[in-house]
């Protein structure tokens, strides 16, 4: 599927010694996609606009006097964008150490090869550094959210706020360290504006939110992804027609996503759609 | 917006509290009493979020905390959902989501402090009120550094009050900086102050407890060379009434603002660009360039903000102009916002600021009710007006775009740049950042213009700067200099103690530097690696303990940050961690560690904060060797 748009001007640049050729306000990580780099990312989100909060995606450009997130900063003309050079490395090498000794980054995709890919050692800070580790807050049926896998990337509260869901029914509390994704006076999410859309669980990049299904199945170590079958089909309760992604572990659903490059719904459902499998 | 509420009711004091800033709710829609009219009418919500904070100080200040009820009214009054005002609410350090008592006692530990014994302060407030929390906290720098050690008492009310106490000595604290009230036997209390206010709205912040300024010294006691001559703009601090308009204008005021209607608004950005004038918040950009910018843009409205958010560890001199020389502030940033076609200002003024707070709402009164602010200021087709608004207790809130959130009723995140403030700042409209001192180097800009501007300092670095000297030496305080005196002719002004060990300039953001030649200016001190930064001068005498300091340092950067990128959010923590472990015994394996979280806090965050926390610890390592 080829989205129509308005045609828009091509700029050059150069990506580790490669002339890339991009539309006019692609960001560097769309520029570094074409020329097939890849760029590791966490707080950047395919449908929503990156906080740029996690700083694994920096690179250097030319005359700069700091690293650039990749994924919110756009090319300009002429640029020279360093995607792998020794400061790049060694910034994503202790970011990913910084996020790995304080944050349990067990169920992030990715993590544990970028930490091996870079050289990461997140031990080297000692036993007694300062973690966000936290028992989980399971106060509904529905999902799960286990602060102690949060890189506070600010996603989730986009999607729940002004960019999908506006509900607001979550944002940020507190400062630097000890910041959190809390609800007002960290009130159970029965008493808050949630309404259950697991949107927040969609683009979580963690697992720090997700299904009570999957989070009940890791606890009793049964979740096996590799025993998992998906399958892409259309919601039944509405003339919406939202595409649902099934995913099935021994005959049962596990959970449901719903494909991001989806033109009308970019990943989004509602909670009958993203929840109400019980029936089947 | 659709807005789901608890069921929490505020208490009537919290409602009269919010009702004072805002009038009385105009339906049941926004949190009045139902009537049939508002079951058929559905009030339209005006955005008005930006009055957030100043509502969320209302009930702080009134009660001194902020209940869930209140927070919940100030959101229907405001359409703000409550997760995110509770979000604002939590980042603030002077706000409080918890019940606690009315008068909270803030005990500066901050590095001038604590280079003048804060820590025996801190033991005594501990012994007597317990483990710093409800009634009590350790606090950032108070910006009372040439009183250090100091502490500031700020009492919920109607009205609210705010005691000043510095220097604070352990051994003489009387009862009164407890209770507020005066001790017994009648004696002024230790060191103390009391201020007052004029007073307009409620929400303006704390206020009188006496009338006048009883005990607390006037602002030119902290300018040793009051009423010198060849001082430019410390020259009325001390010599004009800081309350009196007409003292003002007696004294050369609003000079520069007739000048600059006679250049027109171009005229002044070409005088101000001439002038080589750069800011003197820190990072020394070109005022011309930025007015300029700004100027050009075609989106409109556009706004000016006057940063006044000083907290940089070591500093005051934003302080002592503001409470010495409010005025010429005021006249500034009316030629700053004529020459930027701006017909709004902000002005933000940190929270422990009570005194400059009322001073500077009292100079803007009176500008206004003269016709030096509003509609057709001095008889010219020039429309502007200032609104201020305070700070509530964070250092990242005087980074030039968290401000701007800051103000809007967001958290105070920096913003990602570009897009750079001149093109979307405040409401996401072109605007105008300057610092406070920044802006008053205007005036003797236009009053002699730019070429007899541009002969006092060096080539580039012109005009004199203010710096804040604090730590060992006889005659603290703020003294103003021309650009390309040394370190060792002002440290001669003010008169050592003891054996200078090292010198920290710039602040926390700073570095360590021990050469005494260093040129004050912008490029000398780039070339030494240091940095004027704010315009801090901390001596530290060989008494204090230099891996305190760093710890203290550490300890601020991690107080301070905001949380939203990694390198900052986690590598403050490190580094503190690492510093508490230097301190015990050296190990290779930590110095190297702090190196490389260091670098990365300074390639990979987001705003200065993060950018400049390892600055001081790097030149402490390697220069002084703290850790060898």
């Amino acid at each position: 599927m080829i989205p129509l748009q308005p045609p828009r001007r091509l700029v050059d640049v150069e990506i580790d010694g490669e002339n890339v050729r991009v539309p006019e306000g692609s960001t560097i990580l769309d520029a570094c996609a074409a020329a097939g780099k890849d760029v590791p990312t966490l707080c950047y989100g395919d449908t929503l606009t990156p906080k740029n909060a996690c700083r694994v995606c920096v690179v250097e450009v030319e005359g700069s006097r700091t690293l650039a997130p990749a994924c919110s900063r756009k090319v300009e003309p002429g640029m020279t964008v360093g995607t792998d050079t020794e400061r790049t490395r060694h910034s994503r090498k202790v970011v990913l150490e910084l996020l790995g000794s304080s944050v349990d980054l067990s169920t992030t995709p990715r993590a544990a090869e970028w930490i091996e890919e870079y050289g990461a050692e997140p031990g080297r800070f000692g036993d007694d550094a300062a973690t966000v580790e936290q028992p989980a807050k399971v106060d509904n049926e529905l999902y799960v959210r286990d602060y102690g896998k949060c890189i506070l990337c600010y996603k989730c509260v986009d999607a729940c706020g002004e960019q999908w869901q506006n509900s607001f029914a979550i944002g940020v509390a507190g400062r630097g360290f000890d910041a959190t994704i809390s609800t007002e006076f960290d009130a159970p999410l029965t008493d808050s504006a949630c309404v259950y859309c697991g949107n927040c669980v969609e683009v979580c990049p963690t697992g720090a939110l997700s299904f009570k299904t999957e989070f009940d199945m890791r606890a009793e170590g049964t979740w096996d992804e590799s025993r998992q079958t998906e399958t892409t089909t259309i919601c039944s309760y509405c003339g919406v027609g939202c595409n649902l992604t099934l995913h099935v572990q021994d005959n049962k659903i596990v959970k449901v996503t719903s494909p991001h490059d989806n033109p009308v719904t970019h990943g989004n459902l509602c909670v009958k759609g993203r929840f109400g499998f019980g029936y089947v | 917006m659709d807005l789901r509420f608890r069921d929490a009711e505020p208490t009537a004091e919290e409602r009269e509290a919010v009702d004072a800033l805002l009038g009385p709710p105009a339906s049941a829609w926004d949190g009045g009493e139902r009537t049939a009219t508002d079951l058929r009418v559905a009030a339209r919500a005006e955005s008005s979020r930006d009055l957030l904070l100043p509502a969320l100080h209302a009930v702080n200040d009134r009660v001194g905390w902020i209940s869930e009820g209140a927070l919940d009214y100030i959101c229907r009054r405001l359409t703000v959902p409550p997760a995110e005002a509770y979000g604002v609410a939590t980042f603030y350090s002077l706000l409080s989501v918890q019940p606690r008592p009315p008068r909270v006692l803030h005990v500066c530990t901050d590095l001038a402090c604590h280079a003048k014994g804060a820590d025996a302060v801190r033991r005594r407030v501990e012994e007597r009120l317990g483990p710093p929390g409800e009634s009590w906290q350790p606090s950032p720098c108070l910006g009372l550094c040439e009183r250090a050690p100091a502490a500031l008492a700020l009492e919920a009310g109607d009205p609210p009050t705010a005691d000043v106490y510095g220097p604070v000595l352990p051994e003489t604290i009387g009862d009164g900086i407890w209770t507020g009230l005066p001790g017994p036997d009648g004696v002024p209390l230790n060191g103390s102050s009391s201020t007052t206010s004029n007073g307009t709205a409620a929400s303006d912040g704390p206020r009188a407890r006496q009338t006048g300024d009883a005990g607390e010294p006037p602002a030119e006691a902290a300018v040793p060379q009051a009423g010198q001559d060849g001082l430019v703009l410390l020259r009325r601090i001390g010599v004009a009434d800081p309350a009196s308009l007409d003292d003002y204008r007696a004294n050369g005021g609003y000079a520069a603002l007739r000048r600059a209607f006679r250049l027109g608004p171009a005229g002044v950005i070409r005088e101000v660009l001439e002038s080589g004038l750069v800011g003197r918040g820190g990072a020394a950009f070109p005022t011309g360039r930025k007015w300029d910018a700004a100027a050009r843009q075609p989106d409109h409205p556009h706004y000016l903000v006057c940063n006044a958010d000083e907290s940089e560890p070591g500093t005051f001199k934003d302080r002592v102009i503001m409470e010495g020389d409010p005025y010429a502030l005021v006249e500034a940033m009316t030629i700053a916002a004529y020459a930027t076609g701006c017909a709004k200002g902000y002005l933000y003024i940190r929270g422990e600021y009570p005194r400059a707070v009322r001073r500077l709402e009292h100079a803007i009164a009176t500008a206004r009710a003269r016709g030096l602010l509003g509609a057709g200021i001095l008889g010219h087709d020039f429309d502007f007006d200032i609104e201020l608004r305070r700070g509530a207790g964070a250092y990242i809130c005087g980074e030039e775009t968290a401000i701007f959130n800051s103000i809007e009723g967001f958290r105070g995140e920096p913003r990602s740049k570009p897009p750079f403030p001149v093109e979307k700042g405040l409401f996401g409209k072109p605007t105008v950042v300057n610092n406070v001192e920044t802006l008053v180097n205007v005036l003797p800009i236009l009053e002699h213009g730019a070429q007899a501007y541009a002969a006092t300092g060096t080539g580039s670095s012109t005009g004199t700067k203010l710096f804040c000297v604090s730590g060992g030496v006889a005659r603290p305080g703020i003294y103003e200099l021309p650009f390309g005196a040394t370190l060792r002719e002002l440290m001669d002004l003010a008169g050592p103690v003891g054996e200078t060990r090292a010198v920290l300039l710039g602040g926390a953001a700073g570095a360590f530097v021990t050469d005494p030649d260093i040129p004050l200016t912008f490029e000398g001190t780039r070339q030494a690696g240091a940095t004027l930064g704010s315009g801090v001068v901390l001596v530290l005498d060989d008494s204090v303990d230099l891996k305190a300091i760093l710890l203290r340092i550490a300890e601020f950067f991690r107080d301070e940050s905001c949380g939203q990128c990694v390198p900052c959010r986690v590598g403050t923590v490190r580094q503190e961690e690492a510093l508490h472990r230097l301190s015990e015994r050296v190990d290779e394996r930590d110095l190297l560690l702090l190196r490389e979280v260091g670098q990365t806090m300074r390639d990979a965050s987001i705003c200065g904060l993060g950018q400049t926390a390892w600055n001081a610890v790097e030149s402490a390592i390697d220069r002084l060797g703290v850790y060898r």
